[in-house]
C-alpha cells in the first residue's frame, strides 16, 4: 500500500523556487491499475519518482508497506527499491551489453542474490508470460520496440515486485504493439495482483485501467475509480 | 563478484577499439619499463663484478683511519699480526666468505735508471689475489699464466708508458720505511697493469714478500683485507656478521678496524644510483601513462553510461555495487596490459638474447648484454600498474555511484 501525506517538491531554478508537486495526498492500494494523466509539466513523471523512491520530497511523507522512504538513505533506498519495486521505462533502458534472459537475470543477481535454479526457474516463467522464450539469447538490438519493451516488463517483474511504475511504457510503440503490452500488464496484474501505477497520456492505457488519478500544475484535480 | 567481473569485460568489450588503445598504452608502458630494467640490470650486474672482481672484492677490512689517508698509503695504520689473527679467525668461520687476500700497501720511488717517478704499490699474495679477484688477470698486458712472482712487478700503464719500461726490463723501487730507513730492491718488470675507477685502480703490483723486504719488516702487517663472497647478495648479512670487529676497542676506547663494501669504496656506486634513480622516474613516467589512460578511458565510460547507471541505480542497484562495477573495468584494464606487456617483454628479452647486444668496456671488447626479467621486478611492476588502474577508477567510479537516478534516467 502507497500513502502520500502533504508531499511537496519544490526545484531550485536558479532564485526561483518551482513548486512542482503541491500538498500531495494520495493512497494507493495492493493490485490496483492506476494510470496518473495529466498536460506535460503537470507532475506526473515527478510523482512517480518520488513514489517510486527515485527522489525524495522536499516534505512530507511518504509511506510504501508501511516504510517512510522519505526517512532511508541512499543504500537503503536503492535496497527497498530492489525488493519491492519494478520499472519500466517508456525507451525501454535494456542494458545493451547483455542478451535477454541476462536483462532479466540482472536484478536477480546483482540485487537479490539469487541461487542459480531459483533464478533460472523465475526467469523461464516470465519469458513464457510474455513470450519472448524463443528471442532469449538475442541482444536488445536485435529486438523491435514491442519485444524491447516485454523484456523491460519482465525484468521490472522478476523480482517478484509489490508495485510496478511505468513512465509512459507505450509511447515507443505502435498501436497494435502497445495494446498487447497493455494487455500483458494487465493479465499479469492480475494473475500476481501486482500494483500499477502508470504515468502515461495515452489513451488505451487510460482506458484499460480501474483508476485516472489527473494533475494539473502539481495538484490531484480528480481521482475517478472506474467499474470494470 | 564474478556477474560484476562479467558485466565489466563486457562493457568493455562494448568498447572494443577505446579499450585496445588503453590496454596497448598500459602494454606498451609494461615492456618499455621491464625491458629497460633487464637491460639495465645486466649493465649493471656486469659493471659491479667488473669493478669488485677485478679489484675491489665485495668488502674491504682496514685499520681505523686508513681510507681516510689513503692518498699517503700510511704505514702507521697496517693492521698487525695479532690484529689479523682476528680478523681471521672470524673470516674463516664464515660460510659466506667465498675467499679473502691481504695486501700490503705503499708509496715508492720508481727508478729505470734513467728517471724517477713516485708509485703507489699493493704487496699481494698472487694466488690468493687471483681467487679472490677472478678478474684481476683480466687487467693484466701479459700472457703468463702466473700473475707475479717474488722480485717481479706489475707496472701501472700509465707509469710504464711514462717511463718508457717494458715487459722483463729492469728497475729499481725505493722506500722508506716507518721507522726511516731508506731501502731500495731491483724487480723485473712482468708486465703492465689496466687502471681502474677507485681508490687503488692506478696501483702497482708487486709480491707481499717484496714489501716485507723493501720495508725491512720484522714482523706480520698488512694495509688491507679484501674479501670475495660466494653471493654479492649476501653483503649485508656478511657486513652484519664482521660487526664484532668494529666492537673491538683499542686502549683509548676507540675502535681498532672500519669495514666496507664495495658500494663506499668506488665512483661507480654513483653510476648505479643514477641507473636506479633512472629506473624509477621511467617508473614513474609508466604511472603517469597509466593513470591518465585509465582515467581518461573510465570518464568516458561514465558519461556514455549515464541512463544505463539511471536504469541499474533505478532498479535498486546499491551505489556501492555502481562503484565495484567501474572499479573492476579499471582493474580489468590494467591486469590485461600488465600480462600481454609482460609476455612480450619475456619474448623480447628472450630474443634480444638470441641477437645479442655487443659493447666494449676498457680493454675488453665483443662483451655481450645478458639482459634477463627478474620475477620480483615484474612482480612490482605488475602490481603498480594494477593499483594504478585501481586508483585512477575511483574518481569516475564515486561518480556514477553518486549519480542521481532520476537525473541519469533524464540523459539521452
Amino acid at each position: 500500500m502507497i500513502e502520500n501525506k502533504q508531499v511537496n517538491k519544490i526545484y531550485k531554478m536558479g532564485e526561483i523556487d518551482l513548486r512542482v508537486i503541491k500538498d500531495l495526498n494520495l493512497r494507493i492500494d495492493h493490485g490496483e491499475f492506476v494510470a496518473i494523466v495529466g498536460p506535460s509539466g503537470s507532475g506526473k513523471s515527478t510523482v512517480l519518482n518520488l513514489i517510486g523512491c527515485l527522489d525524495k520530497p522536499s516534505d512530507g511523507k511518504i509511506l510504501i508497506e508501511g516504510v517512510d522512504v522519505t526517512q532511508l538513505n541512499t543504500t537503503d533506498l536503492a535496497n527497498f527499491r530492489g525488493k519491492n519495486i519494478g520499472f519500466i521505462f517508456q525507451s525501454f533502458n535494456l542494458i545493451p551489453v547483455l542478451n535477454v534472459y541476462e536483462n532479466i537475470e540482472y536484478p536477480l543477481i546483482m540485487i537479490q542474490n539469487l541461487p542459480k535454479e531459483q533464478r533460472h526457474e523465475r526467469i523461464m516463467q516470465l519469458l513464457k508470460e510474455v513470450d519472448m522464450l524463443e528471442q532469449k539469447d538475442k541482444f536488445p538490438d536485435q529486438l523491435s520496440g514491442g519485444q524491447r519493451q516485454r523484456v523491460a516488463i519482465a525484468r521490472a517483474l522478476v523480482t517478484k515486485p509489490k508495485i510496478v511504475f511505468a513512465d509512459e511504457p507505450t509511447a515507443n510503440l505502435d498501436t497494435k504493439t502497445s495494446n498487447q503490452i497493455i494487455t500483458l500488464m494487465r493479465n499479469i496484474q492480475k494473475e500476481f495482483n501486482t500494483t500499477f501505477i502508470f504515468a502515461t497520456h495515452d489513451e488505451k492505457i487510460v482506458t484499460a485501467v480501474d483508476r485516472i488519478i489527473t494533475l494539473v500544475d502539481g495538484v490531484i484535480t480528480s481521482d475517478k475509480r472506474i467499474q470494470s | 563478484m564474478k556477474n560484476i567481473i562479467k558485466m565489466s569485460f563486457r562493457n568493455l568489450l562494448r568498447s572494443g577499439r577505446r579499450t585496445i588503445l588503453t590496454a596497448s598504452l598500459i602494454t606498451i608502458g609494461v615492456m618499455f619499463v621491464l625491458i629497460y630494467a633487464a637491460l639495465s640490470g645486466s649493465f649493471k650486474a656486469y659493471m659491479i663484478s667488473q669493478v669488485t672482481d677485478s679489484m675491489l672484492g665485495h668488502i674491504q677490512i682496514h685499520k681505523k683511519g686508513y681510507i681516510a689517508s689513503v692518498d699517503n698509503l700510511p704505514l702507521d695504520k697496517n693492521i698487525n699480526k695479532k690484529q689479523l689473527e682476528k680478523i681471521s679467525a672470524l673470516l674463516k668461520q664464515n660460510n659466506y666468505i667465498e675467499s679473502y687476500t691481504l695486501r700490503l700497501k705503499l708509496s715508492a720511488m720508481f727508478s729505470n735508471y734513467t728517471a724517477s717517478t713516485g708509485i703507489r704499490l699493493n704487496g699481494i699474495d698472487p694466488i690468493n689475489e687471483a681467487k679472490t679477484l677472478p678478474l684481476f688477470s683480466q687487467r693484466l698486458n701479459t700472457q703468463k699464466a702466473s700473475i707475479l712472482k717474488e722480485g717481479e712487478i706489475l707496472v701501472p700503464e700509465l707509469v710504464a708508458k711514462g717511463m718508457n719500461v717494458k715487459k722483463d726490463d729492469t728497475i729499481v723501487l725505493v722506500a722508506t720505511n716507518q721507522k726511516g730507513s731508506v731501502n731500495g730492491l731491483n724487480f723485473r718488470v712482468s708486465g703492465s697493469i689496466e687502471p681502474i675507477s677507485g681508490p687503488g685502480g692506478r696501483d702497482g703490483y708487486i709480491h707481499i714478500n717484496d714489501v716485507k723486504k723493501l720495508l725491512r719488516l720484522k714482523s706480520t702487517q698488512v694495509s688491507e683485507v679484501v674479501i670475495r663472497l660466494k653471493n654479492v647478495k649476501h653483503l649485508q648479512k656478511v657486513m652484519q656478521d664482521l660487526q664484532p670487529l668494529l666492537a673491538i676497542k683499542n686502549q683509548k676506547g676507540k675502535a681498532v678496524f672500519e669495514i666496507h663494501s664495495w658500494k663506499k669504496l668506488t665512483p661507480f656506486y654513483n653510476i648505479v644510483k643514477m641507473l636506479d634513480i633512472m629506473d624509477i622516474s621511467i617508473k614513474i613516467i609508466l604511472i603517469s601513462i597509466v593513470l591518465i589512460s585509465v582515467l581518461n578511458v573510465m570518464i568516458m565510460s561514465v558519461y556514455e553510461r549515464i541512463k544505463e547507471i539511471g536504469t541499474i541505480a533505478a532498479m535498486g542497484t546499491t551505489p556501492s555495487t555502481i562503484t565495484k562495477l567501474f572499479l573492476s573495468e579499471g582493474l580489468m584494464l590494467g591486469i590485461f596490459g600488465t600480462l600481454l606487456g609482460t609476455l612480450l617483454s619475456y619474448i623480447f628479452v628472450f630474443l634480444i638474447n638470441m641477437i645479442g647486444i655487443r659493447f666494449s668496456f676498457g680493454r675488453q671488447s665483443d662483451l655481450v648484454l645478458n639482459p634477463s626479467l627478474q620475477t620480483n621486478e615484474v612482480i612490482v611492476v605488475g602490481v603498480i600498474v594494477i593499483i594504478i588502474s585501481l586508483v585512477a577508477s575511483i574518481s569516475p567510479a564515486r561518480k556514477a555511484s553518486k549519480l542521481n537516478p532520476v537525473d541519469a534516467l533524464r540523459q539521452n
